[in-house]
């Protein structure tokens, strides 16, 4: 064998838990380079709910009144913030989908890897990405009248909430994605993800809307997740008696280990069997 | 790592079923270490299906696996560690540099940071692309990328290497550069299997060849003797039409085919029986004798194309005709 083309160390052998750690932050790696690479993919996730805050909050927001009252600004913030941890499932989506198509999940799985790892490296490389995103969504909320009045314990409390339903659901779009495999049909399928998401409690209340309407909404794992935010936030909310709503923080924590106790094998499963 | 007496890369009546689709009809494969395998057929053949089941990323239905000594399916972990696959895409993060891909590569197959860094630097250089390592990938051109694709197969140094239609949609200078690496590497002792398309590249690039239709192998052999097999393509034209009959009888006297006339351009052409060489002195001598006036004569050894035509056509047309050929390629 040529010696030029063989590599004089061979890889080394570590403990499966070795591998695990070692393949998720290899697999963050690549996602935070593609962000560093990419600065606007960064943007493009802060763009729309920014967009939202001018839309709902100034040209909607004018002719909106909260039942109960409060404003309707600060009524908005924790529905956007929710907006962006629901989005998480986009980019794990549309990521996976095209490395199927590619051929770099082939790649991947004809290696030595733990599976596992590696798409756990790219939710918590998300997840990251998330927080910076959320951070700069606050910063405009905090200029558009927006506050947290339940101090700072409460406030993080409400971030972790946000942070920890965005973990889920971009197990859930790393499933989808491996699941559809061609990159265009992702993007299609992100299109039913706004109407799944305005179908809750983000922009208006349910109390207005049709009986078996609001029932979708209140019970919608995105409701839960904005009257939690709201409830620690202190901001302006109309829960309704539907009971996730009258338990906003347990039904997001219930909601967010549902789905991650469905999602994540599923997907890891089928990361290891895909095409099989 | 592997018992040196066995191939490098072994199946046995494999076979893999999707939904109504047979793939793969009791595939056989046996590469010694060290050679070129060349996994010649038409698109649906089952070669793709036949590398992902090496790859270990398909499991047979049934019949058994082994590369590098390990088997496919009950030890797929040690056969990831043994091999290197390039697909037909240019399976990489394009929104990265080259040089981030292949230190990444590196990193998922254990060579640790530093290391992986250097490997990269290595084969950038190596491979002519160390200028363009530091440009994001979406930047190359269609053959650079596949270049860049050889390459992330090679961060380990795999003792065995797939590459399934490492050239196909390339232009003539990309296919030769891979072309090169492929030679490179076979040169340096790596076992590599290459499916393809382009009878060209099986001829240029491998030891042995084996012909796949519908899922199974249908002839195996070295380029050569698979052209042996086929015969030779014989034709003479002639300068008067009225000696058409007469050239006709010498040529299938003298090679044990059957002369077809073409009238419009005066033309007898025979294919040889497999196993009968024709040489032009003696084609030459023998239509003096018969007293023909020849204007051109050509004896031309078959391309690939015609070994291929010539098996698969037949597999095609009926069942016993494939056991025809099956039985010619194998006598090669």
């Amino acid at each position: 064998m040529a010696a030029a083309v063989h590599t004089a160390a061979g890889p080394s052998r570590p403990s499966a838990g070795g591998r695990l750690a070692s393949d998720t932050w290899t697999s963050m790696l690549r996602i935070l380079l593609n962000y560093r690479h990419s600065p606007g993919l960064l943007a493009a996730s802060l763009g729309v709910p920014v967009v939202m805050v001018v839309v709902f909050g100034y040209v909607f927001g004018s002719a909106m009144r909260v039942p109960g009252g409060g404003d309707y600004r600060e009524f908005l913030m924790p529905g956007l913030f929710a907006m962006v941890a629901t989005n998480g499932v986009m980019p794990t989506m549309v990521g996976a989908a095209r490395d199927v198509g590619r051929g770099v999940t082939d790649r991947l799985r004809s290696m030595p890897v733990s599976r596992t790892g590696l798409l756990l490296g790219q939710t918590l490389a998300d997840l990251l990405v998330s927080v910076v995103v959320l951070a700069l969504l606050a910063l405009v909320g905090l200029a558009a009248g927006w506050r947290a009045r339940h101090g700072l314990a409460d406030a993080l409390g409400a971030f972790a909430l946000l942070l920890l339903f965005r973990f889920v659901m971009t197990w859930l779009g790393t499933l989808l994605g491996l699941a559809v495999g061609k990159e265009e049909a992702a993007g299609q399928l992100s299109v039913v993800v706004f109407p799944l998401a305005m179908i809750t409690n983000a922009y208006v209340p349910t109390g207005g809307m049709p009986g078996w309407l609001r029932t979708v909404a209140d019970w919608n794992p995105i409701s839960s997740v904005v009257e939690a935010a709201r409830g620690l936030f202190g901001n302006p909310s109309a829960p309704g008696s539907a009971w996730p709503m009258q338990h906003a923080v347990l039904a997001t924590l219930l909601w967010s280990a549902l789905l991650l106790a469905v999602c994540g094998p599923l997907a890891v499963r089928k990361f290891a069997t895909h095409g099989r | 790592m592997s018992d040196a007496s066995r191939p490098a890369i072994e199946m046995t009546g494999v076979e893999k079923r999707f939904g109504a689709t047979e793939a793969l009809r009791g595939l056989d494969l046996a590469v010694p270490a060290g050679t070129v395998c060349g996994l010649l057929g038409p698109n649906g053949a089952g070669k793709t299906t036949a590398v992902r089941v090496l790859a270990t990323l398909v499991a047979p239905d049934r019949g058994t696996v082994r590369v590098a000594g390990h088997d496919a399916v009950r030890n797929a972990e040690e056969v990831r560690r043994a091999i290197g696959l390039a697909g037909q895409h240019a399976a990489l993060d394009e929104g990265i540099t080259g040089r981030d891909n292949l230190h990444l590569f590196g990193r998922l197959h254990r060579l640790g940071a530093r290391r992986a860094r250097e490997r990269a630097d290595e084969l950038l250089t190596r491979f002519g692309l160390a200028e363009a390592g530091d440009r994001l990938v979406r930047t190359y051109s269609g053959g650079m990328r596949r270049r860049l694709d050889l390459i992330a197969s090679l961060v380990t140094s795999p003792p065995v290497l797939f590459l399934d239609e490492p050239t196909t949609g390339l232009d003539p200078r990309s296919r030769l550069e891979i072309w090169d690496t492929v030679k490179e590497l076979a040169d340096g002792g790596t076992t590599v299997l290459l499916t393809t398309q382009y009878l060209e590249e099986a001829d240029r690039l491998a030891d042995d060849i084996v012909v796949v239709d519908h899922g199974a192998a249908i002839a195996t052999g070295p380029p050569d003797r698979l052209k042996e097999a086929i015969g030779s393509q014989v034709s003479v034209t002639l300068a008067n039409p009225e000696q058409l009959a007469a050239t006709a009888v010498v040529l299938s006297a003298l090679t044990g085919g059957d002369a077809q006339v073409d009238v419009a351009e005066r033309t007898v052409t025979v294919l040889t029986v497999p196993g009968v060489s024709v040489l032009l002195p003696s084609l030459v001598r023998e239509l003096d004798g018969a007293g023909v006036l020849a204007e051109d004569v050509a004896v031309r050894a078959p391309s690939l194309d015609d070994v291929f035509l010539a098996l698969t056509g037949a597999a095609r047309e009926s069942a016993a005709g494939s056991q025809e050929s099956a039985d010619l390629g194998r006598a090669a």
